[in-house]
């Protein structure tokens, strides 16, 4: 078992312009954890795993303030190489976003920019991709047809499947299932568990109970500050902090 | 009835009535060139579109020459405008800081404002003496084993109507493609990056192909401005009605040899002979605006038909 994807942040600041986003984080994401980050709308989290991947040098006048490692390496220094950190520490989003594709294209598409055109490869990374993804069964007899054309959860699993193919270590998830129904839903939380022995998974949800049913350590966010961050039992059994409690029992949120 | 089903159906019928008047212009329009035209449909037929003879004296027409002006023009103008309007499109969008977009994407919308007859002024007197003194020689000297680039050169003639018509067709390229490229979801963008894109990687194979429909349309809609644009072409293009395949010899559009004889027409035959290039015109518009759109669907179709659902 691979033993990479472990993130540690230190006293993290993240400033949008003059709003600062977040506001002393410090959190360490072992490998081969679920970690779900829980909190209301705004409070951060999303904008924590953007900062994972640096995706969030994408929107202009941001800052960040702090260290983030990956494996031990400092992913904000001059030197880092974003096109390779973001392949380490694949994504997907909340609304599916297959590319307007064949089925196969869309998995293949990591590995072709790279370069790799030999078909034997990509058709092995394909097969295994979207059988670890749980879609193999249902779309391995038209792989040539256009990702658009399959059912919303179908392309959710095509996204992880296209995310895993360029064999990352950590996956950040942000808020897969809000667009999905409960069947669909429980099928990405069955493949996340399945997926755990590989990656490590940071996923970010507005539902509680997923959080529970899903992750091995939780995070609550509000207001840019990391409230608790504990073992999931604890965290939902046994909190540690009011606010924690008076949100997971609904006082708020 | 209630006074709401009244205004309703009273509202509905007046708005029904736009849309019907629309289609009644159209079909006039196309009645009217048919029926002008009558003679000289009868006289030359089918001939008409394959003779390249036009001899007024002789009361001899045939419109080949300006179809293939129109065509030649049009395509070569095309070429000329595509990759420099969307890739203007894709800097401005993507590239450029805020201010430098706005200020050139006003600056590109006033500039598809400007009147044609200025744009064939600024022809004559910079454009032609720019094709005759330094481009065309150039062409001449290093491409001038393509029969394209042989023969005399005038300075005034197909290439200069087709760079014109590259110049006034560029502002409708890049305001539309600008609009669409700028539509495509950023989350797209996002997942591609997430991939380890890079940014030309993320704007190539998934910006775009987002976007192509709406380029396309982009496209189709200046092909139609470059096929019908009459002052500056005529202006430039030398009006001669041959057909050579050098780009650096005079040439006649179906557009400019309506604007130029309708006035010296002065017996029916030469007046139905130029309608029915009227005609002729006409039924080019439609059949590129047909064709194009088949394009688009087969580009598109089964897509968006899909993302709907």
């Amino acid at each position: 078992m691979n033993t990479n994807g472990r993130i540690e942040v230190k006293n993290l600041n993240f400033y949008y312009g003059n709003y600062q986003a977040l506001k002393n984080v410090s959190m360490t994401v072992e490998p081969h954890q679920i970690v779900a980050m829980i909190g209301p709308s705004g409070c951060g989290k999303s904008t924590l795993i953007r900062i994972f991947n640096r995706m969030c040098d994408l929107i202009p006048s941001t800052r960040v303030e702090g260290k983030v490692l990956i494996d031990g390496k400092d992913i904000y220094t001059k030197d880092t190489d974003v096109v390779s950190l973001r392949r380490k520490v694949g994504m997907v989003f909340q609304k599916s976003t297959p590319f307007p594709k064949s089925i196969y294209d869309n998995v293949a598409y990591g590995l072709k920019i790279i370069g790799i055109k030999d078909h034997r490869v990509l058709n092995e990374t394909v097969e295994k991709c979207l059988r670890r993804s749980a879609l193999w069964d249902e779309v391995k007899d038209h792989l040539g047809k256009s990702a658009l054309s399959l059912s919303g959860g179908q392309q959710q699993r095509l996204c992880i499947a296209r995310a895993i193919a360029v064999d990352p270590e950590i996956i950040l998830m942000d808020e897969p299932c809000s667009a999905l129904d409960p069947i669909a839903t429980a099928r990405i939380e069955e493949l996340m568990a399945a997926l755990k022995d590989e990656y490590t998974i940071v996923i970010v949800t507005h539902n509680m109970q997923q959080a529970a049913r899903v992750s091995d350590k939780t995070a609550f966010l509000m207001h840019g500050q990391l409230i608790e961050y504990n073992k999931t039992t604890d965290f939902f059994t046994n909190p540690s902090n009011k606010i924690t409690e008076d949100y997971i029992t609904g006082r708020f949120g | 009835m209630s006074r709401h089903d009244t205004s309703d159906l009273i509202f509905r019928r007046v708005l029904a009535a736009f849309p019907i008047t629309v289609l009644i212009i159209v079909a006039g329009i196309f009645f009217e060139l048919v029926y002008s035209s009558l003679p000289s449909l009868h006289k030359f037929g089918i001939g008409f579109l394959y003779h390249s003879i036009w001899n007024p004296v002789e009361e001899n027409f045939g419109a080949l020459p300006f179809i293939y002006g129109t065509c030649v023009t049009s395509l070569v103008a095309l070429l000329l405008a595509i990759p420099i309007g969307v890739g203007a499109a894709i800097y401005l969008v993507e590239y450029a800081p805020v201010k430098v977009s706005r200020v050139i994407s006003t600056l590109v919308d006033l500039l598809a404002a400007i009147p044609s007859v200025i744009y064939g002024l600024w022809g004559i007197f910079v454009l032609v003496p720019f094709m005759r003194n330094v481009v065309q020689p150039f062409l001449g000297k290093y491409f001038g084993f393509l029969p394209l680039f042989q023969g005399p050169n005038y300075g005034i003639g197909m290439l200069a109507a087709s760079v014109m018509l590259a110049i006034i067709i560029v502002p409708f390229i890049i305001s539309v493609s600008r609009e669409v490229i700028a539509a495509v979801p950023f989350v797209y963008k996002e997942s591609a990056y997430a991939l380890g894109a890079t940014r030309w990687e993320a704007l190539s194979n998934i910006v775009l192909s987002y976007g192509k429909a709406g380029i396309l349309g982009a496209v189709i809609l200046a092909l139609g401005r470059a096929i019908g644009e009459v002052m500056a072409v005529t202006m430039i293009i030398g009006n001669d009605p041959k057909i050579a395949l050098s780009l650096f010899s005079p040439g006649y559009t179906l557009a400019s040899v309506i604007a130029n004889e309708f006035a010296e027409a002065d017996f029916p035959m030469y007046l139905s002979a130029l309608i029915e290039i009227a005609l002729v015109l006409f039924l080019v518009a439609i059949i590129v605006n047909i064709l194009a759109r088949l394009l688009i669907w087969s580009v598109t179709g089964a897509q968006s038909a899909e993302a709907v659902k």
